[in-house]
């Protein structure tokens, strides 16, 4: 869900400047000093495995590919301001480097998928793990549904963002970013159990680190 | 040096790297929709390009170039984060 240069307008792109380094500064005070031992090197891993993942495209319906994000997990694993470090490290070496997501609009990517994604996704894990009890299987059912609503809610908020720069309207962009982003997130959430079931049968601890 | 359990990782997302021509080349969920809306030659070029579409360039072997760009961002987006998160680490911890 990458946007490139042009497919938002200039004030939209320049709004999510603002927004993601006004979260970004947020995020590095709300952090400080409170990474331990074990998260410092859980980012960098963590931020290399998104990268390498979400450069594996499985086919989709329709001759289309996704691939997933990881903003969930991240969020879900330290909490939504260390995942949107996360993120915004990824993106923008993306954008920087592999020139993958526009160079002004590198704002409203880190907006959907860092924020909007990670947050979306930490809080329905937080929500579903609470009313599942805690149980084993409930904390694996939430992290899945986490990682398809963290991927449906960027969509969204992409969808308008689309339409508010005037490029499609809004009753165009909403069903059709929807409806593809739906089937990306169902693959989202069966990752993000996947690893989260991986490091409950092997690393514990690293679930139960302290959510930032 | 023992090998710590971030290392295991790090190694894990290197072969994930590896695998990274097997990718499939369809466009994306947004591409997709922006094909299909008739909005995709909006896109600008990028301002400039180090390496455009995940492919090293100047190497032929296409299999190659890509296997290589993964690599070089796993491992770059790993040193920034890391670098990054000891930058922000409780004071007084190894």
């Amino acid at each position: 869900m990458h946007i490139p240069d042009g497919f938002v307008s200039a004030p939209v792109a320049a709004a999510g400047c603002v927004v993601a380094a006004g979260c970004i500064a947020y995020a590095v005070k709300t952090t400080n000093k409170k990474l331990g031992e074990k998260e410092v090197p859980l980012m960098g891993v963590l931020a290399a495995f998104i990268f390498a993942a979400q450069m594996l495209n499985f086919p989709i319906a329709g001759g289309t590919s996704g691939h997933f994000l990881g903003a969930a997990l991240a969020a879900i694993l330290l909490g939504p301001w260390a995942g949107l470090l996360i993120m915004t490290c990824v993106l923008a070496v993306q954008c920087l480097i592999f020139q993958d997501g526009g160079l002004f609009a590198l704002g409203v990517n880190i907006v959907n998928m860092g924020i909007v994604g990670g947050f979306v996704g930490y809080y329905a894990h937080r929500g579903g793990t609470f009313l599942s009890g805690g149980r084993k299987r409930g904390i694996l059912i939430s992290g899945g549904l986490a990682g398809c609503l963290s991927i449906v809610a960027a969509s969204v908020v992409c969808a308008v963002e689309l339409a508010v720069s005037g490029t499609v309207p809004l009753g165009v962009a909403l069903p059709a970013m929807v409806g593809i982003h739906t089937l990306i997130g169902i693959a989202e959430g069966v990752i993000t159990a996947a690893v989260l079931a991986v490091l409950m049968a092997t690393r514990t601890d690293l679930l139960g680190l302290k959510k930032v | 040096m023992k090998p710590k359990w971030w290392h295991c990782a790090l190694i894990f997302a290197l072969l994930l790297a590896l695998l990274s021509p097997l990718a499939s080349t369809s466009p994306d969920g947004l591409e997709r929709v922006a094909e299909d809306n008739g909005f995709i030659e909006k896109a600008h070029d990028a301002l400039f390009n180090l390496i455009p579409d995940y492919v090293f360039p100047g190497i032929e072997h296409e299999i190659l170039a890509t296997i290589l760009a993964a690599i070089i961002g796993t491992l770059l987006i790993f040193g920034i984060t890391y670098g990054l998160a000891r930058l922000l680490k409780v004071k007084g911890e190894a």
